[in-house]
């Protein structure tokens, strides 16, 4: 099984990268873009297990490593 | 007095705070390996200042779970006090052994430079040797000092005396100018400024050893 995993930060949370990029965007003449944050993707696959099982893995992966939740929001896509 | 620091691949002040200690404590720290399992018998454990792990991820993530940080974590626990610096300090917040999150400098700047700070707590194990209201200049050197909690959380730390060290001029964009926190307990500090810089006339000033005199006084 393949799973991606996206990380974003929190609405609220300011994202200086995402400013920056932004600005970037306009300094190449690309008008009317707003809000631009920026995140991580990360893929992994899983062996040796249920899906009901990966699933479970995948949050708790989440939650101990891959988002730090203070900040950060995660979505999980498994195929 | 028995101190301890933990040693991260890419952590790069450790033989500095080690410096520290020992020049003002008399002790000579134990180095310990972040890979190892066990921790010798000690009164105090240092987390430094560095980029471990290349700060990737996000920066202290790798390391909060490093197998030491397991042993940390347990005399923690036990009421050790666990000192955290810079990188120390977001080690210390990713492991949550410190409430919130450090995030990249609001600026996107990497910020190194000597700063003025506010120390807000003078009843710590770790601040009691600076008089109340003190204001001291310590360096920093970062790109990840940008404190982040929630609202209820920083009222709480505020409400309990557990805002430590503040910035008088904020480098990073840290919420409410925070620097340095401590635990509940009044055990474990992190900030992000280097005290251990800031131990000899010679190299820009002395205010980092009330720190050091005040960990000894109190533990030795």
């Amino acid at each position: 099984m393949k799973a991606r995993i996206h990380v974003t930060l929190k609405s609220g949370v300011l994202d200086p990268q995402g400013k920056a990029i932004e600005s970037a965007l306009g300094h190449l003449g690309f008008a009317g873009v707003e809000n631009v944050r920026q995140g991580k993707v990360i893929e992994l696959e899983l062996t040796g297990r249920s899906r009901e099982q990966a699933e479970a893995d995948l949050q708790s992966m989440c939650e101990r490593l891959l988002a730090n939740t203070v900040i950060e929001n995660y979505t999980i896509d498994l195929t | 007095m028995k101190s301890v620091v933990i040693v991260f691949p890419a952590s790069n002040c450790d033989r500095d705070v080690a410096v520290a200690l020992q020049k003002v404590t008399g002790g000579q720290p134990v180095m310990v390996w972040h890979g190892d399992a066990q921790l010798p018998e000690c009164d105090l454990i240092v987390l430094p200042g560095g980029f471990s792990y290349g700060d990737y991820l996000r920066t202290g993530a790798m390391a909060a779970h490093s197998p030491i940080m397991r042993e940390v974590k347990t005399h923690a626990e036990r009421g050790v006090p666990v000192l955290g610096i810079c990188n120390g300090f977001q080690v210390l917040t990713e492991s949550g052994l410190l409430p919130g999150a450090l995030m990249t400098n609001a600026n996107l700047k990497f910020v190194c430079r000597s700063v003025s700070l506010r120390v807000e707590n003078t009843d710590t194990l770790y601040t009691h040797k600076y008089p109340v209201g003190a204001s001291v200049v310590i360096p920093v050197a970062h790109h990840g000092g940008n404190y982040f909690a929630d609202e209820d959380a920083l009222d709480r730390l505020e409400g309990e005396g557990q805002v430590v060290f503040r910035y008088e001029d904020n480098p990073n964009g840290s919420a409410r100018d925070i620097a340095g926190i401590i635990n509940s307990n009044g055990r474990v500090m992190g900030l992000m400024p280097h005290p251990e810089r800031v131990i000899e006339p010679e190299l820009g000033g002395t205010d980092g050893i009330p720190l050091f005199q005040g960990i000894m006084e109190r533990l030795a």
